[in-house]
């Protein structure tokens, strides 16, 4: 085993103020860790730190030779224009882009696999669809149907079944599950924790600071939960400069 | 008969052929653009950034009096100045960029004018702000040519990008860095083809050839090829017409151009099959399924 991502005393936030403090830590390569903890706790922050939108306050993210860029991520609230004239086909074959660029053609092994995840999203037939006709669940699974083109080393999502049915839920949780046994490293947000049990090997339990981490079963007992609600607390104006060293 | 009134005066007088021209290569370089700016909400950008123009092209004119070149090179250095600087003000302070390009654009209207006036005269003031297409000459016909085919080079080079970053753009920064100079590129393309109408349009209405085509194509198109089509070809019709209109009824033809492209507009809110009010009107059964 070895770490894909690797924290180090990472603080990350806004305006100075820590929204992740101090956090120490590996993820390891091929493993599907669970991110959960209230809101506010910083598991977006924590995600937007791992992709490289944001930049650390202090400490630092390693991430095993993969750049920021290569990391598949979907984001909570993706700023996507539901109006642009795009169709489906169109939309999910952007996640070619690694691979094909600003001018690399799409060919006939292409199109297959971009029909080959619309497909394994249930969105067959949906191709020639505008993206604005979609349901939400539908939404949803075709920007998965992206994430299995982007082909990526390490994927990153951010709460993907908030207000998804049960059965757009339990596909999409089986696609997690491909890329899990493909030893892709997955890192999910989510809130949910039956499946966080069912599903999902490590979990990260996150309330600011790190509560605890590990085995799910080790990290999701009702002491820890109660430890992670007093944490998250509001951010203080008056609040003086961190003094803690690295540990 | 039909002959005289549809092609006659194009074969008989030259200055109508370079205007036909001329507004050819404005549809092919400014429609594609204006639907960009449609779709990414910037409508209105256009317009200011053509007012943006004008001191530039005035500065020009001051220095070398009415010399094509040194107009459309001030235009273009104005343009961009201020593209940028509203980008910076936007970025660096509260201000977001449509507030910081408004004030950039009404200093600009009012330092160009000022400029112009205190140099030549009304006749000139008009030519600045509406155009003259019938005097179009040579070197301007090869600006308006020059700027429309690089226009569409950049935009096929940019393509990709620029639609990713117009529906998904939190996407496109997750795998790319291109955002940033496409964004700039696309700027200046929005500035060179207001420049290259601002000789046959004027400053006021080169957006016109620009946005009303644009806006009119999205009632007749689902996607974003479909609707540059007809962006484009509802922009050469609006030349062709309007020039028509112009020289059988005497009118000025900058100003006819972007009336035939308003006409148009009209008729496509009224019965464009997408979304056209005729059509919404319509209480059509609902389908099975």
């Amino acid at each position: 085993m070895n770490a894909q991502l690797q924290f180090r005393n990472l603080t990350l936030g806004y305006d100075r103020h820590p929204a992740v403090h101090h956090l120490d830590g590996a993820v390891q390569a091929g493993s599907l860790t669970a991110v959960v903890g209230p809101n506010g706790a910083g598991k977006s922050t924590l995600f937007k730190g791992v992709v490289g939108v944001i930049k650390p306050l202090a400490g630092r993210i390693e991430r095993n030779g993969v750049d920021p860029q290569d990391i598949a991520y979907l984001p909570q609230i993706a700023e996507i224009d539901r109006s642009f004239p795009i169709n489906v086909y169109d939309m999910v074959a952007m996640g070619l882009w690694r691979s094909k660029g600003l001018f690399g053609g799409i060919g006939r092994k292409d199109r297959d696999a971009v029909e080959h995840a619309i497909g394994a999203v249930g969105l067959t037939g949906f191709e020639p669809r505008p993206i604005g006709t979609l349901s939400g669940g539908q939404m949803q699974r075709m920007l998965f149907a992206r994430l299995l083109l982007q082909d990526a080393r390490v994927i990153v999502l951010d709460e993907p079944f908030n207000a998804i049915d049960t059965k757009t839920c339990a596909d999409l949780i089986a696609l997690i599950r491909r890329w899990h046994g493909e030893q892709r490293t997955v890192l999910t947000a989510l809130h949910d924790l039956e499946l966080v049990k069912a599903h999902f090997p490590e979990t990260l339990l996150l309330a600011r600071e790190p509560v605890a981490w590990g085995k799910t079963a080790d990290v999701l007992t009702p002491d820890n939960w109660t430890r992670a609600r007093h944490m998250c607390e509001a951010f203080d104006d008056q609040a003086q400069a961190c003094v803690v060293e690295a540990a | 008969m039909l002959y005289d009134a549809f092609i006659g005066p194009f074969v008989e007088f030259e200055f109508m052929r370079r205007a036909l021209a001329s507004t050819f290569a404005l549809a092919f370089g400014a429609a594609p653009i204006g639907v960009f700016l449609m779709l990414r909400r910037m409508s209105l950008i256009g317009d200011a950034m053509a007012h943006a123009i004008l001191p530039g092209a005035a500065a020009g004119f001051m220095l070398a009096g009415l010399n094509l070149f040194a107009m459309a090179a001030g235009g273009l250095i104005a343009g961009l100045v201020i593209a940028v600087g509203a980008g910076l003000i936007a970025r660096s302070t509260q201000l977001k960029e449509d507030a910081s390009l408004a004030a950039f654009f009404l200093i600009s209207l009012a330092l160009g004018v000022t400029l112009v006036s205190a140099k030549g005269s009304n006749v000139d003031l008009l030519h600045f702000l509406f155009g003259s297409v019938l005097a179009v000459d040579d070197p301007a016909l090869f600006l308006v040519v020059g700027i429309a085919s690089v226009s569409l080079l950049v935009l096929a080079l940019i393509w990709r990008p620029l639609v990713l970053e117009c529906v998904d753009p939190g996407f496109l920064r997750s795998v790319s860095r291109t955002g940033a100079p496409v964004h700039i590129a696309f700027l200046a393309l929005v500035v060179m083809n207001l420049v290259g109408g601002f000789q046959a349009l004027g400053t006021l209405l080169a957006v016109g050839i620009m946005m009303l085509p644009a806006v009119a194509a999205r009632f007749w198109a689902r996607d974003i090829t479909g609707m540059i089509g007809i962006a484009v070809a509802c922009a050469a019709l609006s030349g062709y017409a309007g020039l028509l209109v112009s020289y059988h009824a005497g009118l000025p033809s900058g100003p006819a151009i972007i009336l035939v492209a308003g006409l148009l507009y009209a008729l496509s809110v009224a019965a464009g099959p997408v979304g056209g009010l005729i059509w919404l009107s319509l209480h059509r059964r609902h389908l099975e399924a």
